[in-house]
């Protein structure tokens, strides 16, 4: 896979005029049906009085895209003439809040859903093909991973909203301390890089426990990048047992030993924001939140020499190559709406609201780069030609990455798998111990339990 | 004038029904009745029913028979799980019940302070769980270890202990703080059972020339051992199921080694959602809880019979 360089890949000079005009098109395309005629009349559609739209998403890494999203939320009950309240928790809160939510069949209205969990937790929401397809169709469609991530037989079960790309944060100046002014573009170069950071207490950190995000967006890369895959393009046949997944495993464990700092084993994917800022780490892989927190906290956020740490902050796009290429996993968000729910109407509008231009921008605004749009259109965001440079890697992101289940498709035992932590927790095993060939065998017998039985 | 006997009035119907002790018993009886039946007889009933079916969220599934037990037994992790419950419970109960009576022992004797010692005590107990045990994931952070960090600027160690990156570790972490929590219900419980014991006995072996040791196990600890029993067995059960601690300390890691049965059946049967799955493994816990109530059940009989 080719690496995504901001360099040779230029940013448009799209002002917000230009911007407005292209993406105000979308805008109303996006709005086609209710919220159509809800502008055109200029007042509130007539829902039942006291209607109230629950919805649940997690706490952003960015907490100004939260504080955008309730500054929006009279707006939108206004628009709207139903009551909208947002409630955020964590993300690893998520699927255990839909599980409950969809059993007892109460709950919100609206619940944002993570990788592929649309497949997961079809049985329980509703066909949003009617919202989705005119937002892809005005903004060009939506990249590609949504297609695995949201669409379930065809129909559209949650509506594509963002993509949080992945980056290595690493420290400028401790690399070009050892000599290193381009970041390692393979695994093996990297593990030397690390190894010499490591022995002057700069490790590489890197979470390996059950934490929704940095563990798989590692552990399926690097499994991927030596060849190894969970089931061949079918989806139905367990090849986990191969030399590639065994390499990879047998890379990790000299990987973690010479160049990780091992207590990544019991992080979230919080830990390694706070380490890397108090100068623990020399690199992890994050998204921009690392980044940005630096920049919107510089006077907090300090490297050893009373610096703002901002300005020693660097990313890399990809994690490294290996034997068999260069792979990302980066974990798209959707929102669904319950099938339980009694305000699937209003709850659809809502949707069609939030994609808005004007709406959506100000909360893509608020992320900074962090989380990137559904659509192709957000690249060409005046956004892009404002943030930092080390930023503008993620501007196209979200092209690159694959989903949970690859090569096979992304299905509910994808998910079943990926909140298994079963990748994972093969990796977790063999940094403590067990033999790579063990640790491979023991992840295909709990695969063939997911795929196969 | 002559008084009306209650007899002779005619009794409305409720006043009459309540008059027969039978009918009253049972209108007293309902409500605990009710409570029981929504809030424990149904979830367990329901428990059982999707133990034995393939639901899973938003699936209502079908009647798989005990092929859910039967996967369960045959899964690494759980096998793990199902050890890891059995060593958490006893080395839990045994640090509570022997810290436990040592600090009653202690509190029993007067000391200046003593009221405000006991109140201290509790304070472990008080504090919700999820709260204390954060402030313990904290001091064990992997990175940020107050723990790691006195014990290096003390010389102790010269490089970071893994509290909650190593799996053995971690367990015997979890089984600490849950010692800590615990054992002030083990103290103040042992500490009341102390209270009843009268003073004349323990002067009266004194006085026969028994020592302190002589005196606890000849007549302090066959007093105590009723209510021991009982604390014992309340902690056994509060422990084998215990969920709030490992969920927030570890949440079962690192790599699935600190999972209680309890937990195990949340991360299959909510988080996963494979929630007949995740009902099998948590009515494993079953036979074994109804096995340490039906001991003490037997035992305390015994006791009362003797």
């Amino acid at each position: 896979m080719d690496t995504l360089d901001a360099e040779k890949t230029p940013i448009p000079a799209v002002d917000r005029r230009t911007f407005i005009k292209v993406s105000g098109a979308v805008g109303l395309a996006a709005a086609a049906g209710g919220l159509e005629g809800i502008l055109a009349a200029k007042r509130a559609p007539a829902y039942a009085q006291g209607t109230k739209l629950h919805i649940v998403r997690w706490n952003d890494f960015i907490p100004e895209a939260d504080v955008e999203l309730r500054r929006q939320a009279p707006e939108a009950s206004k628009a709207l003439g139903a009551e909208v309240t947002f409630e955020f928790i964590n993300a690893n809160d998520l699927q255990p809040r839909i599980t409950a939510a969809i059993q007892s069949g109460s709950g919100a209205d609206i619940i944002q859903m993570l990788w592929n969990w649309p497949h997961l937790y079809a049985g329980g929401i509703v066909d949003l093909s009617d919202v989705a397809e005119p937002i892809g169709k005005a903004q060009g469609g939506f990249y590609d991973v949504f297609n695995s991530a949201a669409k379930v037989g065809g129909k559209w079960l949650a509506v594509p909203h963002s993509i949080v790309g992945n980056a290595i944060a690493y420290r400028r100046s401790w690399h070009a301390e050892i000599g290193v002014t381009a970041f390692p573009k393979t695994w093996d170069e990297w593990r030397q890089v690390g190894k010499k950071l490591k022995a002057k207490g700069r490790p590489v950190g890197q979470a390996l426990g059950h934490s929704f995000a940095d563990p798989p967006t590692f552990a399926y890369p690097l499994l991927w990048d030596f060849g190894g895959l969970e089931t061949d393009k079918s989806g139905k046949k367990v090849v986990i047992n191969s030399k590639g997944a065994v390499e990879s495993v047998k890379f990790m464990q000299a990987f973690w030993k010479d160049a990780c700092d091992e207590g990544g084993l019991a992080w979230d994917d919080t830990n390694n924001n706070r380490a890397f800022h108090a100068g623990e780490l020399s690199a992890t892989l994050n998204g921009a939140s690392i980044y940005i927190v630096a920049k919107r906290q510089k006077d907090k956020i300090k490297d050893e020499k009373g610096e703002p740490m901002v300005q020693d902050i660097e990313h890399e796009a990809l994690l490294p190559a290996g034997p068999a290429g260069r792979f990302s996993l980066y974990y798209p968000l959707q929102h669904a709406v319950m099938k339980y729910s009694k305000n699937q109407k209003p709850a659809k509008d809502f949707l069609k609201w939030l994609h808005q231009k004007e709406n959506f921008e100000k909360w893509f605004e608020a992320n900074g780069a962090y989380s990137v749009g559904s659509t192709k259109v957000w690249e060409e965001h005046a956004l892009w030609s404002k943030v930092d440079k080390p930023l503008r890697i993620f501007r196209q992101a979200a092209r690159n990455t694959l989903m949970l289940g690859h090569a096979g498709p992304a299905t509910a035992k994808a998910t079943e798998s990926y909140t298994k932590y079963v990748v994972v927790d093969m990796f977790a095993r063999a940094v403590q111990g067990m033999k790579a060939e063990d640790a491979v065998r023991w992840a295909e017998g709990e695969l063939k339990k997911i795929y196969e039985g | 004038m002559a008084l009306l006997r209650p007899r002779d009035v005619q009794q409305p119907v409720l006043a009459r029904l309540l008059d027969n002790e039978r009918a009253l018993a049972a209108v007293l009886l309902a409500p605990a009745v009710l409570i029981l039946a929504v809030f424990i007889a149904y979830p367990f009933v329901m428990g059982v029913w999707l133990s034995l079916s393939s639901t899973s969220v938003g699936n209502p599934g079908r009647f798989v028979g005990l092929q859910n037990f039967l996967k369960a037994w045959n899964d690494s992790i759980f096998q793990t799980t199902f050890q890891n419950t059995f060593v958490y419970t006893f080395w839990a109960t045994i640090f509570k019940l022997a810290l436990g009576m040592w600090l009653a022992l202690l509190l029993n004797r007067h000391f200046r302070g003593k009221r405000f010692v006991r109140a201290a005590m509790l304070l472990p107990f008080i504090i919700p769980t999820v709260l204390s045990t954060f402030a313990w994931r904290w001091m064990f952070d992997p990175t940020f270890s107050v723990l790691n960090w006195l014990l290096y600027r003390t010389g102790l160690i010269v490089t970071k202990l893994p509290f909650l990156s190593d799996g053995t570790w971690a367990l015997w972490c979890a089984i600490v703080v849950n010692t800590w929590r615990g054992m002030p219900f083990f103290a103040i419980t042992l500490l009341a059972g102390l209270q009843t014991i009268n003073p004349d006995l323990q002067e009266a072996a004194s006085l026969d020339g028994a020592n302190a040791w002589q005196r606890f196990w000849h007549v302090t600890w066959p007093l105590l051992k009723p209510v021991t029993i009982v604390v014992v067995v309340f902690s056994i059960i509060q422990t084998f199921s215990d969920f709030q601690l490992i969920y927030v300390l570890t949440g079962g890691g690192p790599a699935n080694s600190t999972h209680l049965l309890a937990t195990y059946a949340y991360q299959i049967g909510v988080a996963t959602g494979l929630l007949g799955e995740g009902a099998a493994i948590s009515l494993f816990m079953f036979p074994v809880l109804l096995a340490v109530v039906w001991i003490q059940l037997r035992y305390l009989r015994r006791l009362e019979g003797a």
